[in-house]
């Protein structure tokens, strides 16, 4: 019998009661311990307490860039999460039930009454009595009073049985049980290992010879690897970079950058500020900027909306910052809070009104988020302008297998041209570069004046025609000046052959599933295609766009959002219109079966727009 | 109080004003402001370099131009929250944050209190005239209902607010009323209030000879029954600072009489400080405490962090 290289796990059931979280996490650390390289996604409701909520983990001796939508062994904490809210007059999903893979295993709370008649009889359903397991193990070690205080330990007993449906080798997992459990927490290791045995020994007794999947093994890292967030990787390289100043209201799905920031605020010498809405969290951000603080505000779409009249006052006031990110949502308004969309490339392109100099930069993985959130902070001091960092909710919140993030290759740290004593200090003073050299409040001989009226050099008030058009010329340069200096490796990236018959075009989040989903075309269908990723949308690479799309037998653009706004991007800064667009608006990325099917539909049938409507939780 | 510093230099008012070109009309209340703040900075021997004026936007978010010493003209209504970051974070820094009764209580309403609750180390002056100058007249918050100045068509049908009420609600720890025509006694406010370790606001009652035609300079000089409208509140028995900030019942007490006092209106008008009371402030609070800085420049000095803590964490 062959191994599985490649098996999806999935928990399921009610959020807030802490279960889903914590059966996932514990799982997927343990697996990544193990030596497991992991992808995964959650999905909730914009909800506290009840509504369906899931983890979804794909489970490799590989890297994965996306997820799978088949599932091999499902944890249902309660019903809908098998069988959805078909009850319900508009039900919001259909259950999980239908993503089973054939011989999957369903693994059930053994105190729900599931009828199984009518279900897929090419599935297994399992009843698992994790309360009882427990308080007989308990028993045997002889304490059972410590049921309450242990009762997490069920999520243990759910792993050992999971990891018996996975067909994995228990010493595996209890490896990594043994490995997550250290320290303070050393004392739960033989516990956990023992609970994993229960569920493990359950499971395989009730699977008796159906058992399908047989996860390969895999030797544990000399190196426990990381289990990162996209938030986590952006809020290190932010600390990396000198972050002394970032200001936030809570929204989601930017909440998490913000408040793991705030735990380690008096660790890392960094001031937090939770502030009363987006609009004082820009201009807090702008303030501290202008005193002398590398400064950052995170946020969603909806807070962005707010935050517009604060880039264009870092802009005309040429403050170094902040660097702004985006945690994209479901858009317009409130839209789907907790559910993803690359629908706010237009605001972050267009942040308000009159012209002004930005830059926009939209990472594709969890590397990029580093390496980009990092080099924002350099731009932002070097050409002294705000810079909006354009991530999602799916690369945010989704958790990957990370061995080193690459915190100390990063380049230097730049903080761009600095006052020297030069007698008349004139902030706004007519360079060559259109860079002036700045001061920080404090520094004597250095008193700036700025104002968000046009002004001249000094920084005073003047509507004077001749200084207009000169600032004007000053910052407007200073794109161009980015557009030279930044190389093309930052601003955009071709995967696959340069003389492919298709070119796929897209950016952000989706770099991951269209480089997953090109591999298999190719692999299945021969499909001869490369990816341009455009990384730097502002200052757009006109150039490096032109000249790929430009030579590019047929183009296909992906994006998750309604019109294709790179699509509108592209043919305004190129005049190149691309063939087709595969567009997805229903919050949810793109799995890897649905990109591969909704590829091969436009290939074959060529339509200039496909949109892609899934049907999933 | 005067800081003792190294530097054996006197600063004189001279040395806080800067030679632009001031876009004022003629007898605007907001020299008398502008000049009662570089008195009281005189008053407070800082030198230029340490101070830091942040402004919203209307006619008296020109001030900062004319005032020699670090300046900010930021955003309409955004004052407070950009001064707030620029102290947070340059600690060291003297920062005045200035703006109209529009800029304030209207745009900036919400930052008006959420500042009040935040009590940062910074002083917030606002030129209250009563209307909206820049844009030609219209009633501004604090114009009273049933009033019209001459820019307005009609009558103000929405009621005024009351900043002292208000800031003292939200938690403001110095709260006072100046005038703007009385420099040399705004001076010593405003240098009061700079010197207060917190959050403290100045309402400052200003004229405005274009477009404020009901409180005027005579207005304001009226005298009923030989006594002025406009009195100091320290010429009376009047007692507005809490003994012990640990005292609820004390800070409670102190503020609704500030309350009240804030509701003078009208044949007397009080001036002075309302209510003031010692809290931590904002920094003190700070789980940061506060960031090590680089002398040179007063920026954090946050390059060489060790994180290999949270790296391991996350493993």
């Amino acid at each position: 019998m062959d191994y599985n290289s490649d098996l999806t796990w999935m928990v399921g059931g009610p959020q807030g009661s802490g279960g889903v979280n914590t059966a996932a996490e514990a799982f997927a650390k343990a697996l990544s311990r193990a030596g497991y390289r992991l992808h995964m996604n959650i999905e909730y409701h914009s909800n506290i307490e009840g509504e369906h909520s899931y983890y979804t983990v794909r489970i490799s001796n590989q890297d994965k860039r996306n997820l799978s939508e088949k599932i091999h062994v499902l944890v249902a904490l309660d019903e809908e999460t098998i069988l959805g809210n078909t009850h319900n007059e508009w039900p919001s999903h259909h259950g999980h039930l239908a993503q089973m893979a054939p011989g999957g295993v369903v693994i059930y709370d053994g105190a729900l009454k599931l009828d199984q008649s009518g279900l897929r009889q090419d599935i297994r359903y399992i009843p698992v009595p994790w309360d009882r397991l427990l308080r007989e193990m308990l028993a045997e070690m002889g304490r059972s009073s410590d049921f309450n205080t242990l009762k997490p330990m069920t999520n243990t007993i759910a792993g050992g049985a999971s990891a018996a449906a996975l067909g994995m080798d228990l010493r595996l997992y209890q490896e990594g049980l043994r490995s997550v459990f250290t320290g303070r927490r050393a004392q739960l290791a033989e516990p956990n290992v023992r609970a994993a045995d229960v569920g493990y020994r359950f499971m395989q007794e009730a699977l008796g010879d159906h058992q399908i999947f047989r996860l390969i093994p895999v030797e544990p890292p000399a190196v426990a690897p990381m289990l990162l967030r996209g938030i986590h990787a952006a809020a290190l390289a932010k600390l990396r970079a000198g972050l002394a100043f970032q200001t936030y209201y809570p929204i989601s799905p930017a909440t998490d950058e913000n408040v793991y920031l705030e735990t380690y605020a008096r660790a890392q010498g960094l001031v937090v500020v939770q502030v009363e809405d987006e609009i004082s969290a820009i201009n807090m951000a702008v303030g501290a900027a202008h005193t002398g603080a590398r400064s950052s505000t995170s946020t969603s779409g909806p807070g962005f909306s707010l935050m517009i009249e604060g880039i264009g006052f870092a802009a005309i006031t040429e403050a170094p910052g902040p660097v702004v990110f985006i945690w994209q949502r479901g858009g317009p308004s409130t839209g789907l809070p907790t559910r993803s969309e690359q629908a706010d490339l237009n605001i972050a392109l267009h942040p308000g009104h009159g012209e002004f100099p930005h830059i926009v930069v939209a990472p594709g993985d969890i590397h990029e988020i580093a390496e980009d959130s990092f080099e924002s902070f350099n731009w932002a001091d070097r050409y002294q302008l705000p810079v909006v960092v354009l991530v999602d909710k799916k690369i945010g919140s989704g958790y990957v297998t990370v061995d080193d993030l690459g915190l100390d290759k990063l380049p230097p740290v730049d903080r761009g041209a600095r006052y020297k004593p030069d007698g008349d200090y004139l902030r706004y003073r007519f360079t060559d570069s259109g860079i002036s050299p700045r001061s920080v409040p404090g520094q004597e001989g250095a008193i700036f004046w700025t104002t968000t009226d046009e002004h001249d050099e000094r920084g005073h008030i003047t509507e004077s025609t001749a200084n207009r058009i000169r600032m004007m010329e000053k910052r407007m340069g200073k794109l161009s000046l980015a557009a030279r200096e930044i190389p093309s490796s930052r601003k955009i990236a071709l995967y696959g052959p340069a003389d492919a018959d298709i070119t796929v075009v897209g950016w952000g989040s989706t770099k991951g599933p269209i480089l997953d989903a090109l591999e298999v075309l190719a692999a299945e269908d021969g499909v001869r295609a490369n990816f341009l990723q455009v990384r730097l949308l502002r200052p757009f690479p006109i150039e490096e766009v032109s000249r790929i799309l430009g030579r590019a037998s047929r183009t296909l653009l992906v994006e998750e959002n309604y019109s294709g706004q790179l699509g509108d991007l592209i043919r305004e800064q190129t005049g190149i219109e691309v063939n087709q667009r595969l567009v997805k608006f229903d919050g949810r990325s793109f799995s890897e079966e649905e990109l591969v099917d909704a590829l091969r539909t436009a290939l074959r049938e060529g339509q200039p727009r496909v949109a892609v409507t899934h049907l999933l939780p | 109080m005067a800081i003792i510093t190294s530097d054996p230099k006197v600063y004189t008012i001279r040395d806080y004003k800067s030679p632009v070109h001031n876009t004022w009309c003629a007898g605007c209340g907001d020299f008398g402001i502008l000049n009662a703040i570089q008195l009281g900075l005189a008053e407070l021997q800082l030198p230029p370099h340490q101070v830091a004026v942040f402004s919203g936007i209307g006619c008296s978010g020109k001030a900062p131009h004319y005032i020699n010493a670090f300046g900010i003209h930021t955003l309409h209504g955004r004052v407070l929250p950009t001064a707030t970051g620029g102290k947070l974070a340059n600690p060291e820094m003297t920062v005045i944050a200035v703006g109209g009764d529009g800029d304030g209580y209207g745009i900036g309403a919400g930052y008006f209190v959420n500042a009040g609750r935040r009590n940062v180390d910074l002083t917030y002056l606002v030129f209250d005239n009563e209307v909206y100058g820049l844009t030609k007249g219209q009633a501004a918050p604090t114009m009273q209902k049933g009033l019209r100045a001459k820019g307005m068509p009609e009558p103000a049908i929405q009621d005024n607010i009351n900043p002292l009420a208000l800031a003292i609600a939200s938690g403001y720890t110095f709260v006072a009323r100046g005038y703007a025509l009385q420099p040399k006694g705004l001076a010593t406010l405003i240098a009061e209030a700079v010197s207060h370790r917190g959050t403290a606001f100045i309402d400052i009652l200003q004229t405005c000879p274009y477009y404020n035609d009901l409180h005027t300079k005579e207005w304001y000089s009226e005298v009923f029954d030989h006594e002025p409208r406009l009195y100091q509140l320290d010429d009376t028995d009047y007692d507005g600072v809490v003994r012990d900030p640990t005292n609820l019942d004390e800070i409670v007490a102190k503020k609704v009489q500030a309350m009240t006092k804030s509701y003078e209106w009208g044949e007397r008008i009080p001036l002075g400080v309302l209510y003031k009371v010692d809290m931590a402030t904002y920094e003190d609070q700070l789980a940061t405490g506060r960031p090590t800085t680089n002398g040179a420049t007063g920026e954090p000095n946050l390059w060489n962090r060790d994180l290999s803590s949270l790296l391991n964490a996350l493993r």
